[in-house]
């Protein structure tokens, strides 16, 4: 590995790995490589501290007992805290978007405190959400529209300090009645989507980079994403 | 002597369910239905809710269940329990009530019975069949938006057990789910048939606090909980059981799934009175489930047929892929019954393919291209598994599929084979 090698960190995949959202790392990794630039995935399980010298984080989608068991080991080593707080961006994905909350409820009725990245909160739907979901993005730097599954009980109420990531047009997005989907604050991106995201959402993923590199990068033309994108799309 | 049918208490009802069934089947088979089975066991059903229990009783059943293997190993430990007798089995994979009635009536006077099951259909069915063993195979997620999380149906298996104490269980003890539901059961034999899939049971299901692994052993970090002694166990040449019985186990099906489902089977058998030789030469003898694992010509092409269902049975079903065979075709459909969320296809490594040149396949042919791309595996993407077969290379091609495509596929083939 040289000085220049992008890391990016797969935060839990042990506990937070459930729903293919472990993909997302991977991405990150061949959009570097496939532009020639060396990356690599460092795996932080339970059994490690959490480095706060990564270049990019992400972390994935979880049930209620392997949550609880994210936020202790993250609450413990808060190297992703301090990584947010300098700037480094961070993708978390549906239960990591309630890990990083205040609080959340698990269905069983107990509110479980979070490690407060996201000034949300997060409490069960009466029904789960599951399907496909398109959304208008409403972030800086993101024009095309968001594609991806969702498939989550839980609906989240954004505080003042964050953002919505975007509008829902098909879905139901972060389930509190107001339409919209997922969650921004700093440099810390939440979003419902499964898919993953960043297989459907290239645009998302080289947003990250770029903010990770604090450079842009050339784009990238990968047909098979492009068909990918049009027929998921066309599906909604 | 005493006709094992006759000791089965059928009431007037369901002598009536029977007759009626008998004819639904006769009139589907007529219409050119399928089989019809299926529609003789609703039928019967329907007129007798009772008839499960009617038709379960007075034989001695194994009840085989999991998440991946089910088909497999209900054949395996059928053709195992046939040294001892005639045995009811299904032939066709159908696990819920209406087969499994359809199963025991075809069968009507067999004194043994190995019944596939659906996991959440094994406490109602063990209540009224009364079996005399249990089968727990593995518990990982099946599709994610379909069915409930894993942990859920654990809990449910667990409390069915509870009501069955007499019952002896053979359960995998690599697998922490399938333990913990069987681990307060007072009679369980425990078989070390493999785990290739731990990525759902981090968290103790008993506790929540991490299960932590040493090599094959792991325990609960929050409990006694931990990974019971096997009784029998295996590895790549041979199977070991009770009072140092070393039986040398070479499968007919391939696989490292296969040989811990064959233990499985064999370890069922044995406890119901077999010899472990011949279990074993039974369970090795059966060369194909339910079309799976068949071989079709189909032009210049050999053409093999592996299923999957889910990501532990993928990653499976991939080891069992011949390195040297000329063409590989991987199908998948995002319909109902697969699941319509593909993400799980991001959980199963493909990277093992990174010098094989694959064809990507079926209605998501497109999603399963890009996965393929970000894993630097080379492929071509051609959504009709036929034309995908027919752009392999001549030769042997293996073919693996999810639920509705392989089903299609399987049809396609018939129907071009037919034709030919």
């Amino acid at each position: 590995m040289s000085e220049s090698t992008v890391r990016i960190g797969l935060v839990l995949p042990d506990v937070m790995g459930t729903y293919g959202d472990n993909g997302n790392a991977l991405i990150l990794r061949q959009r570097l490589r496939m532009r020639d630039i060396d990356a690599e995935v460092v795996q932080i399980t339970l059994s490690d501290p959490v480095p706060d010298s990564l270049d990019v984080y992400t972390l994935g989608g979880a049930e209620d007992s392997a949550q609880r068991l994210a936020t202790r080991h993250l609450t413990r080593y808060p190297g992703l805290q301090n990584a947010a707080a300098r700037g480094a961006p961070v993708l978390a994905i549906c239960a990591a978007i309630q890990v990083l909350g205040h609080w959340y409820e698990t269905s069983a009725g107990e509110r479980v405190d979070g490690i407060s990245l996201f000034d949300v909160t997060t409490a069960p739907q009466t029904t789960r959400s599951i399907g496909e979901v398109v959304t208008e993005p409403a972030l800086d730097g993101l024009t095309q529209k968001l594609t991806g599954f969702e498939n989550h009980r839980g609906g989240t109420t954004l505080g003042l300090d964050a953002s919505p990531l975007a509008k829902v047009t098909h879905g139901v997005g972060n389930g509190v009645g107001d339409g919209r989907e997922g969650v921004v604050q700093g440099s810390v991106i939440g979003t419902y989507m499964h898919g993953p995201v960043l297989a459907r959402n290239p645009e998302l993923a080289d947003y990250l980079l770029e903010r990770a590199l604090g450079t842009t990068l050339a784009p990238l033309e990968l047909p098979e994403v492009a068909q990918l994108r049009k027929e998921r799309l066309r599906r909604t | 002597m005493v006709q094992v049918g006759e000791r089965r208490r059928i009431g007037a009802r369901g002598r009536v369910a029977l007759r009626a069934a008998e004819l639904a089947t006769w009139a589907s088979r007529k219409a050119g239905r399928g089989k019809g089975s299926m529609i003789g066991g609703l039928v019967a059903l329907k007129i007798d809710p009772n008839i499960l229990g009617g038709l379960g009783r007075g034989r001695r059943t194994v009840i085989v269940t999991g998440t991946n293997g089910k088909s497999t190993t209900t054949r395996m430990t059928a053709a195992a329990l046939a040294t001892l007798g005639d045995v009811a089995t299904q032939a066709d994979g159908a696990n819920m009530d209406a087969g499994i009635v359809a199963a025991l009536h075809a069968h009507f006077d067999a004194e043994l019975a190995a019944l596939e099951v659906d996991e959440l259909h094994v406490p109602h069915v063990s209540d009224e069949v009364e079996p005399a063993a249990i089968v727990l195979l593995n518990l990982s997620r099946d599709q994610l938006d379909r069915v409930g999380e894993i942990n859920m149906i654990e809990r449910k298996l667990r409390a069915g057990l509870a009501r069955h104490p007499e019952t002896v269980v053979i359960a995998n003890c690599d697998d922490v789910l399938v333990t913990s539901a069987a681990f307060d059961a007072p009679n369980v034999v425990w078989v070390a048939a493999g785990g290739g899939w731990a990525g759902d049971s981090v968290s103790c299901p008993r506790t929540g606090e991490p299960i932590l692994w040493e090599g094959e052993h792991w325990y609960s970090t929050g409990s006694d909980f931990k990974r019971p002694t096997p009784d029998w166990w295996l590895d790549d040449e041979n199977l070991y059981g009770p009072d140092g019985l070393v039986l040398p186990m070479t499968l007919s099906l391939p696989g490292k799934a296969n040989r811990g489902n064959a233990a499985q089977a064999v370890a069922a058998a044995v406890t119901l009175g077999a010899s472990a030789e011949d279990a074993v030469a039974a369970a090795s003898s059966v060369d194909e489930v339910a079309g799976r694992y068949s071989t079709i010509q189909y032009g210049s092409h050999s053409v093999r047929m592996l299923l999957a269902k889910n990501p532990a049975g993928w990653q499976e079903a991939l080891s069992m892929i011949d390195p040297t065979c000329d063409g590989l075709v991987i199908a998948v459909n995002g319909q109902v019954p697969d699941g319509e969320d593909l993400s799980w296809l991001w959980d199963v490594r493909f990277e093992h393919f990174e010098n094989v040149a694959v064809v990507a396949a079926g209605e998501r042919a497109t999603d399963l291209g890009v996965r393929l791309l970000y894993a630097g595996s080379q492929h071509t993407t051609i959504a009709d598994p036929l034309q995908a077969i027919a752009s392999c290379p001549p030769g042997r091609v293996e073919v693996l599929a999810n639920y509705t495509a392989f089903r299609d596929l399987g049809r396609a083939l018939a129907r071009e084979v037919k034709n030919v």
